[in-house]
This record gives structure tokens, sequence and C-alpha cells, in this order.
């Protein structure tokens, strides 16, 4: 194949693109890889450096816990990506298929809120549900089935990650859908097509471009779990690196062990990645968009019925523990909450600092969605991917396996040469909170990006379309509605994260989940409830905002 | 010119070279965060001293006593604070090894804590024992000694604290091991089967238990207090055991920086005294070490009173504490 695209037969993709225009898209994607780089790599550069300057410690070799310890990491974090990714796909093909049942937006919604929750918060509703006095004791024990429940052990750990990753990977697989042109679903209504053959010709090639990286981001999001491991995990079996990184870190002060395990655990995952890429097969075609697709296909009665349960049963799945959570919240005392300045001042702090992460994090997952889409194009067919591509394309998503209070505690050790760090409180929350949030945006935005950019580039190139004209006229209209719920999920991701500043705290980033964990810390159970709920509802309403506010698009008039 | 001058000037408002103008003495204590959280004993500490003190009393707040030892040990020589408040006597060991503490050079003779503890370094303002807290209304028959707690019904489960991420959870460890010395691998391994779950931080285990997932838990012999007082709630107490409970003090120090003003050594006496002690108990939820004004809610009179006190060596944990932390990782994974 090489050897015919340089014969010049056929034409290069991209030719109509003039190659002299200056490089802004793979620029802007350098800049936005250069900080997630720098930010992680000065993290670790700065701890290093500190470590080495510490003659005592030495850290000790790998010994036998800490094998036994990322064994174990890896085990629970592709146990969990398997079930998370594996049952999330029923769940998104019934989902696709029935594109107009009164809740299904709720649904969606509901599905983007548990990444939103503090782990504590999420364990606790799920103990509500599964634990030994939860609902599901409390009903086996009414009806005198003399059971309970016991999940403290994989189980719980299995349970709860599933719990939080399942309603990703079906929003993230429905996008992946979502970009099969609407003449597919068409034609295969006129062929008569069944459940099979549909999964296996129309959705799975869709479904096998997103695969590799959903189960990735899945992985990575279970290798760094930490309160979940520790707090269902049953006992010290269950440890992941993370929970030694911390312990190192932050017991140990052994600095040098601390980057080691980070190290380790950035290799281990890269490994993971790079076998995930080799199962899918992640594949550039463009297809063309569509908000909501119109599906043709009449299903019989037993596959609506299928569909429909396999809808309920995820729904519940997700929705119950987070009824658990709004009912212990429910008797919390609101009238003292809201007078608290505490509060407001938290609730505040919060939405600021979430909005500006998040607005950072959309700016900066376009960025680097525009280069790689713009390095791809540009590259000759059958050339293998260049380096910049590939980091463009996962190097942002492995931010996510630097646990923040490495690269709290490395920047503070920076910081403190020049100034007071905990001047830089604040931006660090936000760059982290932005960074972190990178990867969900990215996979967000990029279907649509890459579709839209497969559809217009040529045509923009013929019509001498480009720069700002082409931003107003052509992007804008179809990306508005990805940038505003990548920007919802960004802002509520950053909503529930406290990691950053665990390590030292700071009174200038006092955020809810921050509060949230203050109260639960001195007795106030019931104020945390009820912070908790605030902290859900902020989230949920921040989905419906971006949803509404995104429906106003002109492409409202493609529905049906 | 003027984006670079604009942005030399938005630089140095970030960095905070606008420092507001100090018109008193200013004391800066390091303390960790639940000390100083509104309803904790920081504001009301705060307001008390500067009545008497005429300076202004600045807190600086880490994550817990660990967090703040390891912010100390990176700030180093550079460090603000004048006062260090919130360590324990487990951590006293490797703060002296920092080098960065003075001698406080007050009289304690004023104060009174179990044990009788004394250190030149180092000032105590409150103080806590560990005890297992239990769900009155689920366990009628509660653990009368650690004994009992590590042989009895497996099926009466506990939730404990991991001593790899938390104090309690170290204070778990120090009392196992104060009570059986080298057994305690043996006790571990039996006490397993009646462990539901080891929780990273306190506030896991509590809300586990608060919740009905286990009728015990790992806390304070002053748990049940805070339920009485505040929640005026009797159903949890505390498990009072035989062999005796093991004993956390809270201590404050001065740092060599803070040791040429004369407010440093001014505050550890204010410390002692009421116009603090008094702020502690229904704050910090533990027992005052010096005297206060008038006597502590009847709450406190109902909980247990251990008739022994258990605590190890400051430099023995120090010196141990790797060493026991991997014997209990070894029992419980067992």
């Amino acid at each position: 194949m090489p050897g015919r695209a340089e014969g010049g037969a056929v034409p290069q993709r991209m030719s109509l693109i003039p190659r002299t225009t200056f490089p802004a898209k793979p620029l802007a994607g350098a800049i936005a890889l250069a900080f997630l780089a720098l930010l992680a790599g000065g993290a670790l550069f700065s701890l290093a450096f500190e470590a080495s300057r510490d003659e005592s410690g030495a850290f000790a070799a790998f010994d036998a816990y800490l094998w036994r310890v990322a064994r174990f990491t890896l085990l629970q974090a592709l146990l969990s990506t398997l079930l998370s990714v594996g049952l999330a796909l029923p769940v998104a093909r019934a989902l696709h298929a029935h594109q107009h049942f009164i809740g299904r937006a709720f649904i969606l919604r509901l599905f983007a809120l548990p990444l939103a929750l503090p782990a504590l918060v999420a364990v606790l509703g799920i103990t509500s549900i599964y634990g030994r006095a939860g609902f599901i004791a409390k009903t086996a024990h009414y009806f005198d089935f003399g059971f309970t429940p016991d999940i403290y052990g994989l189980t719980g750990i299995l349970l709860a990650h599933v719990f939080f990753n399942l309603p990703l990977a079906v929003r993230l697989l429905l996008a992946g859908l979502d970009s099969i042109p609407p003449d597919y679903w068409k034609l295969s209504a006129q062929l008569g097509m069944g459940s099979g053959s549909r999964f296996r010709l129309i959705e799975w090639p869709a479904i096998a471009r997103s695969l590799p990286g959903i189960m990735g981001l899945v992985f990575m999001l279970c290798v760094t779990s930490f309160t979940i491991v520790l707090t269902l995990g049953g006992g010290p079996r269950a440890t992941t690196l993370e929970v030694a990184i911390y312990q190192a870190l932050h017991y140990d002060f052994d600095i040098g062990r601390a980057v080691a395990l980070t190290l380790t655990q950035l290799a281990l995952t890269l490994a993971i990645l790079f076998l995930f890429r080799l199962t899918g097969r992640p594949t550039e075609e463009g297809f063309s968009l569509a908000i909501t697709t119109r599906r043709y296909e009449k299903l019989r009665p037993g596959e609506r019925l299928i569909d429909l349960s396999v809808i309920l049963l995820a729904f519940l799945f997700v929705a119950l523990p987070i009824a658990g959570m709004v009912i212990s919240g429910l008797v919390a005392d609101f009238g003292r909450l809201f007078s608290e300045r505490s509060v407001w001042r938290a609730i505040a702090t919060s939405l600021i600092l979430g909005g500006a992460a998040a607005l950072l994090s959309v700016i900066l997952s376009l960025a680097l969605v525009a280069a790689r889409e713009a390095v791809a194009s540009g590259r000759k067919m059958g050339r293998k991917q260049s380096f910049f591509e590939r980091g463009l394309d996962t190097g942002a998503s492995l931010i996510l396996v630097v646990p923040p209070i490495i690269i709290g505690a490395g920047w503070f050790i920076l910081l403190r040469h020049f100034a007071d760090p905990f001047d830089f409180a604040p931006w660090m929350v936000i760059s982290v909170n932005a960074a972190m949030a990178m990867p969900f945006a990215v996979r967000l935005l990029r279907p649509t990006w890459d579709t839209e950019s497969a559809r217009h580039n040529r045509l923009c190139a013929q019509l001498g379309i480009s720069g700002w004209t082409r931003l107003r006229l052509v992007d804008w209209p179809v990306l508005r509605r990805p940038l505003s719920v990548a920007f919802a999920f960004a802002m509520a991701l950053s909503l529930g994260d406290l990691g950053t500043i665990a390590l030292f705290g700071s009174d200038a980033v006092q955020t809810l989940p921050y509060l949230l964990l203050q109260r639960m810390g001195s007795y106030r159970t019931l104020d945390a409830a009820g912070l908790a709920l605030i902290l859900g509802v902020l989230s949920l309403g921040l989905m419906m905002l971006a949803d509404r506010g995104s429906q106003a698009s002109p492409r409202k008039e493609e529905r049906p | 010119m003027r984006p670079i001058k604009l942005l030399a000037l938005s630089a140095a408002a970030l960095l905070g070279l606008a420092a507001p103008a100090a018109a008193k003495d200013t004391l800066t204590i390091y303390t960790y965060e639940s000390f100083t959280a509104d309803w904790g004993p920081g504001p009301k500490v705060k307001e008390n001293f500067e009545k008497e003190c005429d300076c202004t009393v600045e807190w600086v707040s880490a994550a817990d006593g660990v967090a703040l030892l390891n912010r100390l040990k990176l700030e180093g020589a550079t460090t603000q604070a004048d006062i260090v408040l919130g360590l324990d006597t487990n951590l006293i060991t490797e703060a002296k090894q920092s080098g960065l503490f003075a001698p406080h050079g007050i009289d304690t003779s004023n104060e009174t804590v179990p044990g009788g503890f004394k250190d030149d370094t180092f000032v105590p303002y409150d103080y806590g024992y560990f005890a297992v807290v239990y769900d009155s209304d689920k366990l009628t028959d509660p653990p009368k000694s650690m004994k009992e707690l590590v042989e009895g019904d497996a099926s009466q489960k506990i939730v404990i604290e991991d001593p790899r991420t938390s104090t309690p959870g170290l204070g778990l460890l120090l009392w196992i091991k104060a009570i059986y010395g080298d057994n305690a691998a043996d006790a571990w391994g039996k006490l397993k089967d009646r462990v539901l779950t080891v929780t990273p931080g306190w506030s896991e285990a509590y809300g586990l238990f608060t919740r009905g997932e286990a009728p015990m838990v790992l806390s304070y012999t002053t748990s049940p207090a805070y339920h009485i007082v505040v929640d005026k709630e009797d159903r949890y107490k505390a498990a009072s055991f035989s062999e005796g409970h093991y004993l956390q003090i809270e201590l404050a120090g001065i740092t060599k920086n803070g040791a040429g003003k004369p407010l440093s050594a001014k505050f550890l006496e204010f410390m002692t005294g009421p116009g603090f002690q008094d702020v502690i108990p229904e704050t910090n939820w533990m027992f005052p070490a010096g005297k206060t004004s008038k006597p502590l809610d009847p709450a406190f009179d109902t909980l247990v009173k251990p008739t022994k006190t258990l605590m190890l060596p400051p430099d023995e944990v120090a010196k141990n504490r790797k060493a026991w932390v991997d014997e209990w990782l070894a029992a419980m994974s067992r």
C-alpha cells in the first residue's frame, strides 16, 4: 500500500489543504500536551530531586509486599474494566435502539453523576443498598430469608467500580454509536437485519473504534482507586499501589519510594494500555454526524422487552445507591446548613474552581483533539502514527495514573523555593482538576470533531473558509453540544475532587467535598449527607443545563 | 510593553507580594484542620487569646497531625510557624529529630495527664483513650476485654482503621502491641475474622458504623459524649476493657523560628489555662490536659474511665513502627 500511495496514483487524503498554512492546530495540541507533561513531570522531577538530596531515604527494593500489591492492583482494575465495559455494551445498545422514551435524557444525565461523587459518599451509598444493613439485607430480613449480603472483599470493590464506571462507559459507547451515519440504520432496516447481524455489521465497527480508549480510561480510573479499595476491600489484602504511594508519601515520608511507586504505576498502566490497543482496531474513517439518530428498524416485541429490561436494570443499579444517598441526605438540617457562611463559601469556591478547571480542560482538550485530527489527516496513508500523534492520542489519559497527591506534593516542594506555595493552591487545584478531566473531555469531543472534519475539511478548503469564519459558521454549531456537555462533565468531575491538596490542606480551597469530609471527620454525619446531596444536585443541575443550553443548536430541526 | 507590565503585575499579585500591613504582632500557629473548623476549638481559642495578648493569631492548617509534620519538614528552617499544635506522642520523636523545635521552658505543673507525661519540647493540651465503641441497640453483650474482642464471636463485626494511613489505626496496633507484646501477630490473626473491613481513616469507619454496617468501631472513649451532648442519643457506648486503654496525647511545641518571640511561650502558657482548656472538651471531644474553669458536661462523667492507662514510649514506637506495621500486614493478609 505505501508504494501505491507514494506513487501518486491515489491522491493523498488531504491534498486539498494548502501545506503552507501555519500549523496552528498541532501547535495548540503541543501546548496542551506540554501542560500535562509539565504538571506531572515537574512534580515527579521535583520529588525525585528532593529524594536524591536525602541520603537516608534510599528507597527499599521491591519486596514481596509490593509485588503482591501490584498484582492485586492490576487484577482488580482488569476485572473492574471488563465488567464495567462488558455490562455497558448491552445497555448502550439498548439505549441507542430506543431514542425516544420518557426518562431517557434523565437516565443519561444521571449516568454522569457517579463520577462526580467523592468516593466516600459513593461507598456509603453502595452500602446503603448492598451492605449488611442495606436495603437488600433489610428486605431479606423482612421476608425472613435469613440472608445477609457480604460485599466486603473483591465483590465490594468490583461493585463500586462498576457503579462508577458502567455509566461512564455507557455514555462513551453511546457517543461511538451516535457516530454511525443514519443511512446505515435505514439500510439495515431495509435489509431486515436481526439484532445479531446489526451488532456485527453496523454497531461493532463503531464500538471497536472506541473500545480500546474506553477500556483504557476505565482501567486507569480503577488502577488509582484508593478509598473504595480500602473501605470495601475487607482488609489489607486489598491494597492498591495508590495506597502504597499515599502511605510512602504521607505516613513514612519516604519521597523516593513514592516516586518509584508512581513510576511503577505508570509503567504498568502503559503496558496494559498497549495490550488494549492490540486487541482493538482503532480506525480513522470519517463518520457523518448525527445528534439524535433516527432508527428505522421494527423491533420484535421480545427484543423490545429485553432492551427495556436491560435499561431498567442499569438504571436501578445506578439509581439505587444514589437514592440511598438522597434519602440519608434529606433528613439533614438544610435550614441550618444554608444559614452557615462556610457552606455558601464552599459552594462558591467549588463552583469557581470547578468552572475554571472545566474551562481550561475543555480548551486544552479541544486543542488536543484538533491537533490529533490535523496530524492524522495530514499523515500519508499507510504511514505509522508518529510519536507526537500517539502522544496526542493517549498521552493525555496518562495523567490519570499520576496520583494528585504526587502532583500536589511535587509542586509544593518546587514552589516553596519561590513563594508561599499556599498562594498557589487554587491554581494547583484548577490545573490538576483540568488535567484530570481532560481524558473525559477529549473522548466527548473527539468523535464529533473527527467526523465533522472529515465531512467539512475538503469543502471548506475548496470554498476557502478557514480560521475564525470557519469556527463560527461551520464548527461551532456542531461542536456546541459536545463542548457544553464536556464542560459540564469536567466541572462535575472537579466538583467532587479533593485529591490535590489532601496532603497538606489549604484554607484557601475549602471546597464542598472538603467541607463534607471535614464534617464527616467530626461526627457530623448528617451534615455530610446533606452536603453530599447538595453536591449531587449541583452536578445533576450542571448536566441538565448543558443539555438544555445545547439543544438550541440548529441541529434541532433534524429531529423527527 | 503594556501586556508584559500587566503580566508582571498580576504575577506579583499572585505571588502575594502585597502583604497586609501588620499593625500588631502576629503569632502563626500550624495545626490540623478540624481544629480550625467553624465548630472546632480554633475560632474560640483565637478570640480568647487575642483578648489578652494584643496580637493577632493566624491559623495555618494541614489535613491532620501527620500532614502537619510533613509540611514542617518540607519547609524546614524557612517555615512561618511559630507554634505547631496537634502532634501526638507517636510523632514527637520524629519531630524532634527534624531539629526544628526549641525547648518550651514553661511550667506545666498545672496540667495532669494520665501516665504523667512530661517533655521539655512538647506541652500536652488534651488527651483521649482509644476504645471500641458499640451500638447498644445491636450489641447487648459487648466485649469486656481486648481478649474477649479478639477471641469473641466472629459474626459480631468491628470496623477498624488502617495503621498505614490513619492515627486511630496506628493506635489500635499499639494498643494490641502493648497488651500482647510478641504475641500480637497471633492476636491479629484471631481478630482478623471479626474485622468487617479496614478503612483508610476514621471518617469512613465511623460512617459505616453509624449506618449500621457493623455493631462496633474503633474510636475514642469520648465518642459517646458527642452523641449525648449534641444528638441527645445514648445508644452508642464505649466498651471498657479490663487490660486498660491506649492513651493518645495531643501536644504543641515552639519552633526555632518562634523561639525568639515572647508571644510563643505566652501562648503555650495560655494553652494550659482555662481560656484554652474550657474550649477543648465540647469542640475537640477530648479530655482537657489542664484545669477548666467549670466542671465538664455531665455526659463526660458517664464515659468509660480506664482502670489502666497503656502507652508505649514514643522512642520505641518510632523505632519499631515500620516493623510492627509489617507484622500487622502479614497477620491480616494471611
